[in-house]
């Protein structure tokens, strides 16, 4: 992709990143090591984020989807390349700037049986960021925490419980408000309820939604679903092998791909229409076909 | 006479903390050369009703406490665990959801194949070789003569499912159970394992029960399709009767939180989220399963004290609830084909 589109040109973009590259060191030999080769997880990869929009970032595992967000969120240090968040460049940033910096930049994790710490409870989970930047006493912090549990839908009355206490999507709502406790503007979600069923998942995704619309806060929304993708983003990339494949308007992304794997990927989802898969089955067969032979 | 017949299976797991209704009393039949698709979320029965098929059950804790396995004739949970190894691997086999965990890591693709051939047929180990060979190649797996002294840990994902499907099919069996078996795959390896289990289904005359908790995966593979929910079936119909005029509240429900792929306002939109959660089975709800979180269950209703039974509502088209789509206030009839 050599020049990334904007929805809306006239806003400067909250987040730019240009040219990300992660590469991986690979290891090899006993006693002397030496670096034999490099993985490139990401490669190349640009696009822009405006304010209050969502850039769904679509993928299959090892395409490099959460590399980029560690990366957007200085969590993994890139290898080269610009992430500009509101026009400050973060890859030069000292430990201390970046820590102040994060407070705009949170992240709610996949797995909320593991990104949770069996040890704390949920009130202390959710009060951590605020007590690590030092905002508010006591006091001030314990009625935020019961205002956000609030806000995502969970009962203030369990904050004093563990997370082993509660299931999965509980589980997310606390990771949820964990995120949203220093007010940030940007949040990235990685796969975010790609460990949950059907019917909460859902649940979730209308929170995002709402918490979106509520606080405008912006999303870089990371997912292999593609049709979870596509009911929270404004606009979708498509990555593969660490290069962004395809950018664009959901909807018209979508709707008429440009990109051979972009077709593939879409042609391989299963839609919960019988009649429409027969023909759907058909097409996907002959673009694989297609696509092994080059 | 139907290739599998289950009748009112019931698999409880007895625990220190009270009795688990895994599966609480479940009814279908699977005729030869056809897909049943059993489609639920996490908890609601499905695994544990093809383990019971097996007799893989742990037990204990669990115990088929009631009900009755019928497989061409023989009620599998009567036979003698000798006669039972018979039936598994030969008759019925089975594959998992994670490839990853489901092959021995410490023994080459090889072994594992003719390890299977050898156990129910007496040949020589040359052509159990030879017939893994074919094995590999028929679930189109490149150089298969060459990967069969691979180790499971030199196979992607996707290609380490092909090996368990190799497997599976070794000694021809009637009928395949395949729980999950895409659902740790990327989407566009899924498509293709389907794609593979589909002509090789066919081309066996299989029988196949696939369990999923993607409606689309159903949607897609299967002839029939019955929904489970909390250890029971609530609806039961074809494939294309069950996603044209859902009848329970469950499935409607859950295909209304089906995010959409295609189609206009689907950014703006909210999905319909199914409000609570699934039935705890150690203490489930005295009547409908589903009443707790149904949006057309009120207080001064029957379904909140009396279990509905399943009944048949149009023909083949089979549901457990007091209020089916078609029965509703202000529901349109629809018209008999």
């Amino acid at each position: 992709m050599s020049t990334p589109v904007t929805t809306n040109p006239a806003k400067p973009p909250l987040l730019q990143v240009t040219n990300l590259r992660k590469h991986f060191p690979v290891r090899s030999g006993m006693l002397i090591e030496r670096t034999v080769d490099h993985v490139k997880a990401v490669d190349d990869v640009s696009f822009e984020i405006t304010e209050g929009e969502t850039l769904g970032l679509v993928g299959e595992s090892g395409s490099g989807k959460s590399t980029t967000g560690y990366c957007v969120l200085q969590l993994l240090k890139p290898t080269d390349g610009s992430i500009r968040f509101e026009g400050q460049e973060l890859t030069t940033l000292g430990r201390e700037q970046m820590r102040r910096m994060r407070r705009e930049m949170q992240i709610v994790f996949q797995d909320p049986y593991a990104s949770l710490d069996p040890r704390m409870t949920v009130g202390d989970i959710v009060a951590e960021p605020l007590l690590v930047h030092s905002i508010g006493t006591k006091k001030d912090r314990r009625s935020r925490v019961r205002e956000l549990l609030d806000v995502v839908g969970f009962d203030p009355g369990f904050t004093n419980r563990y997370p082993h206490e509660f299931s999965g999507g509980q589980r997310q709502r606390i990771g949820i408000a964990r995120a949203l406790a220093l007010s940030p503007k940007l949040i990235v979600c990685d796969e975010p309820v790609s460990a949950l069923d059907v019917s909460i998942q859902a649940q979730i995704l209308n929170l995002l939604k709402d918490l979106q619309q509520d606080f405008g806060l912006t999303y870089l929304f990371i997912a292999h679903d593609l049709a979870v993708v596509r009911s929270m983003s404004d606009r979708i990339a498509v990555m593969n092998k660490g290069k962004l494949v395809e950018i664009g308007p959901a909807e018209e992304l979508y709707a008429s791909p440009r990109e051979d794997y972009t077709k593939a990927l879409l042609s391989a989802v299963p839609i919960p229409d019988p009649r429409a898969m027969k023909e759907r089955k058909a097409a996907r067969r002959k673009l694989r076909h297609a696509l092994a032979e080059g | 006479m139907a290739l599998l017949e289950v009748n009112n299976l019931k698999t409880h797991f007895f625990t220190r903390e009270g009795v688990v209704r895994a599966v609480d009393g479940i009814s279908f039949e699977v005729e030869s050369g056809k897909t049943l698709g059993i489609v639920g979320e996490s908890g609601c029965g499905k695994s544990v009703t093809a383990l019971s098929i097996m007799g893989l059950i742990p037990k204990p804790p669990a115990k088929i406490v009631d009900g009755s396995v019928l497989f061409d004739g023989r009620d599998l949970t009567k036979l003698p665990e000798k006669q039972l190894e018979d039936v598994r691997g030969r008759e019925i086999a089975m594959i998992f959801q994670d490839p990853m965990t489901s092959l021995n890591p410490t023994l080459t693709i090889g072994t594992q194949i003719t390890e299977t051939i050898r156990r129910h047929y007496d040949v020589p180990k040359r052509q159990a070789r030879k017939k893994a060979v074919e094995l590999l190649e028929e679930v189109q797996i490149p150089r298969a003569a060459d990967r069969l002294d691979d180790y499971p840990h030199r196979f992607s994902g996707g290609m380490r499912q092909r090996v368990m499907i190799a497997i599976a099919l070794s000694c021809d069996p009637k009928l395949l159970i395949a729980d999950e078996p895409t659902t740790a795959l990327d989407v566009t390896v899924q498509a293709a394992v389907l794609d593979l289990l589909d002509d090789l289904r066919q081309a066996h005359e299989m029988a196949m029960i696939l369990i999923t908790h993607d409606m689309g995966v159903v949607a897609e593979s299967a002839d029939d399709i019955a929904v489970m929910y909390g250890g029971q079936i609530v609806e039961q119909a074809s494939v294309n009767d069950l996603f044209d005029r859902p009848e329970h509240p469950y499935t409607e429900a859950l295909l209304g939180a089906l995010p959409q792929i295609e189609g206009e306002g689907i950014r703006a939109g909210r999905l319909t989220a199914i409000p609570g959660r699934p039935p705890d089975l150690k203490n489930p709800p005295p009547a409908c399963r589903f009443a707790p979180r149904c949006k057309y269950a009120n207080a001064n209703d029957t379904c909140t004290t009396v279990m509905p039974e399943l009944r048949e509502i149009h023909k083949d088209h089979w549901v457990r609830t007091a209020h089916p789509a078609c029965e509703r206030a202000g529901a349109q009839v629809p018209v008999q084909a």
